[in-house]
């Protein structure tokens, strides 16, 4: 899906021509519309997200009593800078325990999913066998399925054998929603990587582990590890399918956050959720830079050839 | 969609078996975690609750299934109470498709064909980071935003604009101002992704031969954009319809939405068999909208057109 392409395709073949031809497109004054319709569209995308970020710095004193008072010791006021409910953060036992769980739950889902991932993605994009539109069929399911049937799959899967859920049965629906988008990206990367070089390690008599070992996995190591961060960011993220399978004790920190959210909105739900965007943000930008590298690894000399050949 | 028009295609792929050795572990996972539940699923939603929440078991199964017993949830989900959360969900998701496209539509159009090269990459990049963003926490900034002593109310109160805090935090209102802000990054990529392959010298033809700037948007732009706007549709239509995390946030009492009666049935009530049989029905309608969209693209796009 578009999910990819959204990381895998940066700045496309375009721009070259972008600003000379941009007349055409739209004159002046339609452009200047355009600008600002789209400075609009993102300011409403990121300022909620600006505003939840500043507000985790708001130096606004704690309201008396306020468990179980909504909104208590938050306002909507900026009364000064602090840090305090980030170090509020490090004393919440509760709180570290759902973000232990969490980075738990996404190691093992990742290390999973690239393992059960990879090997598809090779056989999607180096081989032709019978199945291979159901094995693309199977890969894309999980990804349109609404996430409230997933979970309800999982918790009546689980129910049925008798699975206790744990931390374990989160993992296993991790690594479900998790493989396609491996298989997805690091495909895209294989795509781009000269099914040659393979031939030409071959005929110089590399057997076939030898092959993948020294040629394929190099070439397609920046899409795997891009593919992880992605499923990594994915699988922190996670409430709907985790609510479903998290069973007593399993509490990760979107199931965490949540319950914090039903009580009501306070400074420290502010300060985690900043953590959090800020560890998805870093993640995606590392993984669009990979995705970006030219496969080759050969640095600037590689990348233009390929562009050469594109044109 | 990743399939570039840069990368050396693969001169003929391989036949062999290595294929099936490669694939046979996600297979399996997938099979037995992923394809077996819902079949499971399935199977329950024709059975009957249990009274603290289990599925009874069926003695002679011939005799159930020509009873038409296993009907008797699919029938129930048809009473006026479900079916007005049907309708809801329908209309909130048709109206959260409908509005991001046409916000989505102009921003696209822009970055893809308007924007210097420096600014597109950083549009796109600032584009790229809600899509993978946690989604509990861009529904919890509008929380934040709308509550009674939220911002809004705050600002709104201060320019003297009202006297008194509005309700805007659990209405259907701030269920459709989160969804569609949950879903608008959903939308503007594949919107993009179309507009960037839009060869601009048919444009530059439609001028040439008198086309004004209505009927090039309409004749030629909208045309050639028409496989991202069908993807961008499905992309944001098809999790709208099952979403349930923020009607639970944003919405009262008033503004359930499918997803959060399924969710229901599987918590607080405790009826698996009603809550698989609604889950089916989710299901069924997003399989049947995805399989006109796969017509659709396999008329416009080529084999490959969702993946």
């Amino acid at each position: 899906m578009s999910t990819v392409s959204a990381v895998s395709e940066p700045g496309g073949a375009s721009g070259r021509r972008g600003v000379a031809r941009a007349a055409a497109a739209g004159g002046g004054r339609a452009r200047r519309l355009l600008a600002l319709h789209t400075a609009l569209v993102y300011g409403f995308l990121y300022l909620p997200i600006v505003v939840l970020m500043v507000f985790s710095f708001n130096g606004a004193p704690p309201a008396p009593a306020a468990i179980g008072a909504a909104g208590g010791g938050l306002t909507a006021v900026w009364e000064g800078f602090t840090f305090a409910w980030y170090s509020r953060l490090l004393h919440d036992a509760l709180l570290l325990g759902a973000v232990r769980n969490s980075l738990l739950v996404g190691a093992a889902a990742t290390a999973a999913a690239v393992a059960l991932g990879t090997p598809v993605a090779l056989a999607l994009a180096r081989y032709d066998f019978h199945g291979r539109r159901a094995t693309q069929a199977l890969l894309l399911l999980p990804v349109i399925i609404p996430e409230v049937v997933v979970g309800a799959a999982l918790l009546t899967f689980f129910g049925a054998v008798a699975l206790r859920l744990s931390l374990a049965t989160v993992v296993a629906a991790h690594v479900v929603f998790s493989i396609p988008y491996v298989a997805l990206v690091v495909r895209a990367r294989l795509a781009g990587v000269d099914a040659d070089l393979e031939e030409a390690a071959r005929d110089l008599g590399a057997g076939p582990w030898e092959t993948f070992r020294r040629v394929t996995l190099p070439l397609a190591l920046p899409g795997i590890l891009a593919a992880a961060l992605l499923v990594f960011t994915l699988s922190i993220d996670d409430y709907v399918i985790t609510s479903f399978v998290a069973g007593v004790g399993a509490t990760t920190l979107p199931l965490y956050i949540y319950s914090l959210l039903k009580v009501g909105v306070t400074p420290e739900i502010n300060a985690v959720s900043t953590l959090l965007l800020a560890a998805t943000i870093v993640s995606i930008a590392v993984a669009q830079r990979l995705l970006q590298r030219p496969v080759g690894g050969g640095g600037r000399r590689a990348g233009r050839t390929r562009r050469r050949q594109a044109e | 969609m990743p399939e570039r028009a840069a990368a050396p295609k693969p001169a003929g792929r391989k036949r062999g078996r290595t294929a099936y050795a490669l694939a046979l572990p996600a297979w399996l996972v997938l099979g037995i975690f992923f394809l077996l539940p819902l079949l499971l699923m399935l199977a329950v939603s024709g059975g009957e609750r249990e009274l603290y929440g289990g599925v009874k078991p069926v003695a002679d199964l011939g005799a159930y299934l020509r009873s038409g017993a296993w009907a008797a949830n699919y029938a129930r989900s048809c009473a006026a109470i479900y079916a007005r959360i049907g309708w809801r969900s329908l209309w909130m998701a048709l109206a959260t498709t409908a509005i991001c496209l046409v916000i989505s539509f102009p921003a696209a159009y822009y970055i893809a064909l308007l924007s210097p090269r420096r600014r597109k990459n950083l549009l796109l990049g600032l584009a790229v980071i809600p899509f993978w963003s946690s989604f509990l926490i861009r529904t919890y900034a509008w929380m934040f935003i709308l509550r009674s002593e939220g911002l809004l109310n705050h600002l709104l109160l201060g320019l003297g604009l009202i006297q008194r805090p509005l309700q805007l935090l659990y209405t259907e209102l701030a269920v459709a101002i989160g969804l569609v802000y949950g879903e608008l990054p959903f939308m503007i990529l594949p919107l993009y992704a179309a507009l960037e392959k839009l060869d601009r010298s048919l444009l530059e033809a439609a001028a040439d031969l008198g086309a004004g700037g209505a009927a090039r948007f309409l004749r030629v732009t909208v045309p050639l954009a028409a496989p991202g706007i069908a993807a961008g549709v499905v992309m944001v239509f098809v999790p709208s319809l099952g979403q349930f995390v923020v009607s639970d946030l944003l919405g009262g009492a008033r503004s359930m939405l499918f997803g959060n009666l399924i969710q229901n049935q599987f918590a607080a009530a405790r009826n698996q068999p009603f809550g698989a049989a609604l889950a089916f029905e989710l299901t069924a309608a997003v399989l049947l909208l995805l399989f006109a969209y796969a017509l659709y693209a396999g008329r416009h796009g080529g084999e490959e057109a969702l993946l």
